[in-house]
């Protein structure tokens, strides 16, 4: 496919419907009452998977750009990235609000006590940052520790993938999955990682 | 369908009940997938007529109830109880159903008799969490639960055929489940196929899954924390929509301290959580 700066436009349009149609099509379902008697949960983990899944997206262009010689796909990686943020965001919002009901000491001493939420937490600072630094602006004023901060992501989805194997009831073949695809996507980056040069 | 029954006052409570429309579709029921809106979704053909349901092991009077006997074994009663879920939600539910000391009494329990085990109806032809792991979130089926025989002789535990009047439907545990309102949610077995007398602890099913998560008695016990969550306090789902719950303390033995409190004396309920 030959994409030029005329259609880029178009393919990012695109690309907003598919991220933004699960987060309709979720208010559907809760407004309509099919998202069960007590849709919390559900909306918990819909979003929060909903983050984790988009995360992998985020870490799958670059290497398709190069693979498939998509040099346009790469100016995609912004707008996803911020899809994932705003998943995450979803997701402790509605933790905090429909389950904690807002009780902020309760949301202190959660993230304090409970390993898996302390790494969730973390990993949500690591996507604060990273999207508050995205902005061309930024990018330039920060010079090569722009670089620096952004290699933080693989360290994020780390943590995402544990979080989600760590907060299952029962049944961990589908968190394995996900931390194996996540370390699977860290390591095609493992020699840029390691090289000095490339920071 | 509807139910002959008397309401037992003394198991009435004044706070609002969870709206009938939400105890049936937000359940807990591993056979039926492990989301919280699946067995709604999956439940609705199971058989339940014919039913056996038996009652032997260390008793001098094995009992064997089909479907009909469920309903007139002993007279039903109603009774409102508070449901503590372990994963720190709660509702209030009026259950039609029968104490299950009647039934035990009626098998007469031999002097070897020390506990109860339940085993939940093994059908991976109907139950398609017992088909694939996937689906029922990697219990070793059947479910099985149990409790001391104190405990199952407390006036409290409860054995329902009914819920809001009319006979339990599927996702809720039809034909027969047990209800024990000061454990945890997952100690209240749904279906029930086995009830066995016997002298040894039985197994239960969250217990083996992970024995550190999940203990024995699973008393609800605002002092003694989840590994990953506070039990501290509860969600109360009440009627109305998302923002209408309410977070409400955590009551030890889920406010019924005063019936069960004496069944534990001397025992360390943070090392028998």
């Amino acid at each position: 496919m030959k994409v030029n700066r005329k259609h880029l436009p178009w393919v990012k349009a695109v690309f907003h419907l598919f991220a933004l149609a699960p987060i309709i099509y979720l208010f559907l379902l809760v407004f309509a009452d099919q998202a069960g008697g007590d849709p919390v949960q559900f909306i918990i983990h819909y979003t929060g998977i909903g983050a984790l899944n988009t995360l992998l997206l985020t870490l799958l262009i670059s290497p398709a750009a190069k693979k498939f010689k998509m040099s346009w796909l790469m100016q995609t990686r912004r707008l996803v990235g911020l899809y994932v943020f705003a998943y995450a965001t979803l997701h402790v919002a509605s933790y905090f609000s429909f389950d904690l009901l807002f009780e902020w000491s309760l949301l202190g001493e959660e993230v304090i006590k409970r390993p898996y939420i302390l790494v969730g937490a973390v990993a949500y600072l690591i996507l604060f940052a990273l999207s508050v630094t995205s902005f061309k602006k930024v990018m330039a004023k920060m010079g090569h520790n722009w670089q620096k901060l952004h290699n933080w992501v693989y360290f994020a989805v780390i943590l995402i993938s544990i979080h989600f194997y760590w907060s299952v009831k029962s049944e961990i073949i589908e968190p394995s999955i996900y931390i194996f695809i996540g370390l699977l996507l860290v390591g095609l980056r493992f020699k840029k990682l390691t090289s000095k040069k490339a920071r | 369908k509807p139910l002959d029954f008397s309401e037992n006052q003394a198991f009435k409570i004044s706070e609002q009940l969870t709206p009938e429309t939400k105890v049936t579709s937000h359940n807990n029921f591993y056979e039926f997938g492990t989301s919280k809106s699946n067995p709604i979704e999956n439940a609705q053909g199971l058989k339940v007529e014919p039913w056996t349901l038996t009652i032997d092991g260390e008793v001098d009077h094995p009992i064997t109830l089909n479907y009909d006997d469920l309903y007139k074994i002993v007279a039903l009663e109603e009774r409102t109880y508070r449901l503590r879920c372990v994963e720190a939600w709660s509702m209030v539910i009026p259950w039609v159903g029968f104490s299950l000391a009647d039934l035990i009494k009626k098998a007469a329990p031999n002097s070897k008799a020390r506990y109860v085990a339940f085993e939940t109806l093994y059908d991976p032809e109907q139950m398609p969490g017992q088909r694939n792991r996937f689906v029922g979130g990697g219990i070793n089926y059947p479910y099985v639960e149990g409790l001391t025989l104190a405990e199952a002789m407390n006036d409290l535990s409860f054995l329902a055929v009914g819920l809001y009047g009319k006979t339990l439907p599927p996702q809720n545990g039809a034909p027969i489940r047990l209800v024990v309102p000061w454990k945890y949610g997952f100690k209240s077995i749904k279906s029930v196929v086995k009830i066995r007398l016997t002298d040894k602890k039985p197994p239960t099913s969250w217990n083996l899954l992970a024995s550190h998560e999940y203990g024995f008695y699973a008393n609800v016990n605002p002092n003694v924390d989840h590994p990953r969550w506070s039990q501290a306090s509860e969600r109360r789902i009440g009627a109305g929509g998302l923002f209408s719950a309410k977070r409400i303390p955590t009551l030890p033995f889920n406010g019924y301290g005063e019936q069960v409190a004496n069944l534990y004396k001397g025992l360390d309920l943070r090392k028998n959580f």
